[in-house]
């Protein structure tokens, strides 16, 4: 028996949750039909988390790509159905990346598993976004090292921590609903172990009564706390938070049942939601916005 | 002994080749590796020079295993050998990385500047800071000028410079006292 669940016509981390809704009751080796036909727009984080939805499926999902010739024009300019197409029963038109000139691609969907990937995404990314974060988002010059530094360290939390590959992108956009500015989108997703059971491999932990995933959240993204007992451990996600903390930006994380953000003033998000549809792994987005010069 | 480390060289001999930047604790662990060999080649009492001059990216993991891991290793009492290090060639962004992996374990490193003077990096309390500084400013000193110059109670000073020559921020030459970078 085959389900289908419903893409939304966006979609994001928020309206990622509409999909997992659909999909929790569906035991793991039920085939299912990710039926895009009607969606118009995705984001990195929509994009990557559907890669990693198809790794949790014991048996191979089946993927109907938008029906819009722009839609899937440019879910193939982020080398979306170069890996799809590995992962999923691809049904409807697998569009072609075209060629063109400028693209608000920084970074295509890359998958992440290795030290050496990390290095190659660094590469990348400072080759190609130096420019258009200091000319389209007034982020100042010096600040692009450590756009690359967040993109290092939010990559090697799959490295480091799931136990299985994942897969990294970056966009930039316009944000016209919610900010009315240009933004710049780190999304990182993986089907690993999550942040509660990689917590619970470290030896001699002890768990309080309380110990659930949004707990696990909290004791890694705001206290910094890593398995390892390495007191060097646990860096990476502060050089993050003090990153986006610098540049007025925003840090959501996805793990198991919880999702922990660290809110701006310029969002309505909550910092926690807990009781959400189970999903294995972890998926962090990180925005940054358009900085507003005085000129 | 003077050394001098170029860190986009071990980089490229100890993981590859093509790489510039600094990124991943695996990377930073092989290239602390490869410094520590170097050192091991090098007399029991040595000034290593590490030199970020041609690394493009440095990321808080490899901050940790290069500069935190290193600097922790050779102020223990069970250190391999005497060695100071001068960390020159740091940029604002490798700052960034570097300062926030020293204020986590509590470290601070001695940081030369292009017009070549050396700056504390790093957490150090008020009577080390002020001792370091008038140690700068005398050049080779005795622990009783150092005293006056720093405003240091006679009875406390031999136990701030001892903190400095074991946090290898300074060293003992010839019967006296220097910053480390003193003499480069």
């Amino acid at each position: 028996m085959t389900t289908v669940i419903n893409l939304p016509p966006s979609l994001d981390e928020r309206t990622f949750e509409t999909v997992l809704e659909q999909l929790a009751p569906i035991p793991i080796d039920e085939k299912v039909l990710l039926d895009g036909r009607h969606t118009r727009w995705a984001s990195p984080y929509g994009l990557t988390a559907l890669l990693t939805l198809a790794q949790t499926r014991a048996e191979k999902p089946a993927l109907v790509s938008p029906e819009s010739e722009e839609t899937g024009s440019y879910w193939a300019r982020t080398g979306f159905f170069k890996h799809a197409e590995d992962l999923f029963e691809m049904h409807g038109t697998v569009h072609r990346a075209r060629a063109s000139g400028e693209s608000d691609v920084l970074l295509e969907i890359t998958s992440v598993a290795k030290s050496e990937d990390v290095h190659e995404v660094v590469g990348r990314i400072q080759q190609k976004s130096a420019s258009i974060l200091v000319k389209e988002l007034n982020i100042d010059a010096k600040a692009t090292m450590g756009f690359a530094m967040t993109l290092s360290e939010a990559c090697q939390n799959i490295v480091e921590h799931a136990g299985r590959g994942g897969w990294v992108a970056v966009q930039t956009y316009r944000w016209q609903k919610r900010l009315g500015r240009r933004v710049v989108v780190i999304a990182v997703c993986d089907a690993g172990v999550g942040f509660r059971q990689s917590l619970e491999s470290a030896q001699g932990r002890r768990m309080s009564d309380r110990w659930d995933d949004g707990m696990a959240l909290e004791e890694a993204v705001i206290r910094g706390v890593s398995r390892f007992r390495d007191p060097g451990r646990g860096q990476g996600l502060a050089g993050v938070r003090r990153y986006i903390g610098r540049w007025d930006g925003k840090l959501s994380v996805r793990s198991g049942t919880a999702r922990i953000a660290i809110v701006p003033s310029w969002d309505e998000d909550v910092p926690l939601e807990e009781k959400l549809p189970p999903f294995p792994g972890a998926q962090m987005q990180i925005t940054i916005p358009e900085r507003i010069t005085d000129r | 002994m003077i050394n001098h480390i170029d860190l986009s060289t071990v980089l490229r001999r100890t993981v590859c080749d093509l790489y510039s930047d600094l990124v991943t604790r695996p990377t930073g662990a092989a290239v602390r590796d490869g410094i520590e060999k170097q050192l091991s080649e090098l007399g029991d009492r040595s000034l290593t020079v590490i030199d970020f001059s041609h690394v493009g990216l440095l990321d808080y993991s490899c901050a940790d295993e290069i500069v935190a891991k290193l600097l922790m290793r050779y102020a223990e009492a069970s250190a391999p050998r005497d060695a100071y290090f001068l960390f020159r060639g740091v940029s604002d962004s490798h700052l960034d990385a570097i300062e926030t992996v020293l204020e986590r374990h509590g470290l601070a490193i001695v940081a030369q500047a292009e017009d070549g003077t050396v700056v504390l990096v790093g957490t150090v309390d008020d009577p080390e800071r002020r001792a370091w500084e008038a140690m700068s400013r005398l050049g080779r000193a005795m622990a009783v000028d150092l005293a006056r110059e720093a405003g240091i109670a006679p009875e406390q000073v031999e136990r701030v410079i001892g903190a400095l020559c074991r946090r290898r921020l300074a060293m003992e030459l010839d019967g006296g006292y220097v910053v480390v970078g003193a003499v480069t």
